[in-house]
């Protein structure tokens, strides 16, 4: 297996943009990412993209092609990845594959969504269709009521708190409003956090993440030869991915996620490190829990510490470990098939110390765990200055 | 009918089309006296998690409980 790295990276800000249609999204954070480094679009071998419910939000399907084409990346395996809000996670970890086995030495990746064409209430479902549609979602679940019952369950089990929760919603808002590419530029207190409007009880508005519009794109190359391409290369130091039971109610254990835990292990074992080496990380905080949640099964606390350790304020930018530098899902917007690559984006600028206001103090190693569903699908990815 | 007790639960007040008109109502995870555990709907009064419930009918195959 070849040592990889990520030789470019671009991305479009994420928000509601009604002028742009899908392709035109990925088409942008692709140009952007071409011009972030010598790789001539004709040398690139492989091209993936992910994301999760084109067909469903905007009507388009063969989507990979529609937008490699759109790129003038002709003629080369053109393949998209669906793995709910981890869908360009996937679409990454499968490219890296690519490359560490030597089957090809540039590959693309593109993540994509278009969101906010249909109403919420249409949204709500589109994105319920990544649960169990024969149980849980006939039931009425929705995602926000899903991620609700295991704040229920985190805070019967370990004491974790409403104020705990809220806590990461102002921590992530304070970071976003740093971030030009945010969605959501504002701060937040920790009163007008509480007192949100209800979604899913204890979830409320500030629980929750964005729906978006957004795009992000990166290319993979052999690190031996990543000086070609680019003066500033990030190594992938570990990466994994993992999946667990669709249906909450077939895990046996709802206030942990096995995928993110085995995917965390794999990651770290490949990069020679443990929780304590990483000095950030862009974790998936589709509601506030998650992010409580990985912060647990990741290693950085023990179970039933994240929420404390949330409040005590270690994971804001000035704390010992950011979490969420970029804003996370919750202010910098969720477009669920650009999540994942939009994470290592945040990684790849942090790492270069290219994020102005929100710079990290340390910035050697960070981790993106980027998570499907209610845990189905998580791959987290261990990236590094070297 | 089965009989479980209450393992989570949530209040949704934002739900899909199809629910809209139902908004608020609770969905629990049930863990069933028989084994297993599922998600269903709660009638009447708000239950809490350790909560003994009974099934009382199933719609399209979806479980609704009362507190026991």
């Amino acid at each position: 297996m070849r040592p990889v790295a990520v030789v470019a990276a671009g991305k479009t800000p994420f928000g509601v943009f009604p002028e742009l249609d899908i392709r035109a999204l990925a088409v942008q954070a692709g140009e952007k990412c071409l011009a972030n480094a010598r790789v001539p679009r004709q040398k690139i071998e492989s091209f993936y993209l992910g994301n999760f419910a084109g067909p469903a939000f905007v009507g388009q399907n063969h989507l990979a092609p529609y937008v490699s084409m759109a790129l003038g990346i002709q003629g080369v395996p053109a393949t998209r990845v669906e793995a709910a809000c981890a869908s360009s996670g996937s679409a990454f970890f499968h490219a890296w594959t690519e490359v560490a086995a030597g089957i090809y030495d540039l590959v693309m990746v593109v993540g994509v969504e278009k969101m906010t064409s249909q109403p919420t209430p249409r949204v709500t479902e589109i994105l319920a269709s990544a649960g169990d549609l024969a149980g849980e979602i006939r039931a009425g679940s929705t995602f926000a009521s899903l991620f609700a019952m295991i704040a229920c369950r985190h805070m019967y089990e370990f004491g974790t708190k409403k104020e705990h929760l809220s806590a990461v919603a102002v921590k992530n808002h304070a970071a976003g409003a740093l971030n030009p590419d945010a969605q959501m530029r504002k701060t937040i207190t920790l009163e007008q956090a509480m007192a949100g409007k209800p979604i899913a009880d204890p979830l409320n508005l500030y629980d929750c993440s964005l729906i978006s519009d957004g795009a992000a794109a990166v290319i993979l190359a052999p690190l031996e030869r990543a000086s070609e391409f680019t003066d500033k290369p990030v190594r992938v130091r570990g990466i994994a991915q993992a999946s667990d039971y669709v249906a909450l109610d077939q895990k046996p254990d709802i206030t942990t996620f096995p995928a993110v835990r085995l995917a965390g292990e794999k990651a770290y074992r490949m990069a020679g490190v443990g929780p304590e080496d990483i000095e950030f990380a862009e974790l998936h905080d589709c509601f506030t829990i998650a992010e409580i949640i990985a912060t647990e099964d990741l290693g950085f606390v023990s179970k039933g510490c994240g929420g404390p350790y949330a409040m005590e304020g270690h994971t804001t930018l000035a704390g010992e470990r950011p979490i969420n530098a970029s804003g996370g899902l919750k202010s910098k917007g969720h477009p669920v098939g650009a999540t994942g690559v939009g994470q290592i984006c945040d990684l790849v600028q942090q790492i270069r110390c290219e994020a102005g206001p929100r710079q990290v103090a340390r910035r050697s190693l960070g981790l993106a765990q980027n998570l499907g569903g209610s845990g189905a699908t998580c791959v987290v990815s261990i990236l590094g200055a070297e | 009918m089965r009989t479980g007790t209450v393992y989570t639960e949530t209040v949704i007040y934002s739900a899909a089309p199809a629910f809209a008109a139902d908004v608020p109502f609770q969905t629990a995870i049930v863990a069933l006296e028989d084994g297993g555990r599922v998600t269903g709907r709660v009638l009447g009064d708000r239950v809490a998690i350790g909560d003994r419930v009974i099934e009382v009918e199933t719609r399209d195959g979806v479980p609704f409980f009362k507190k026991a």
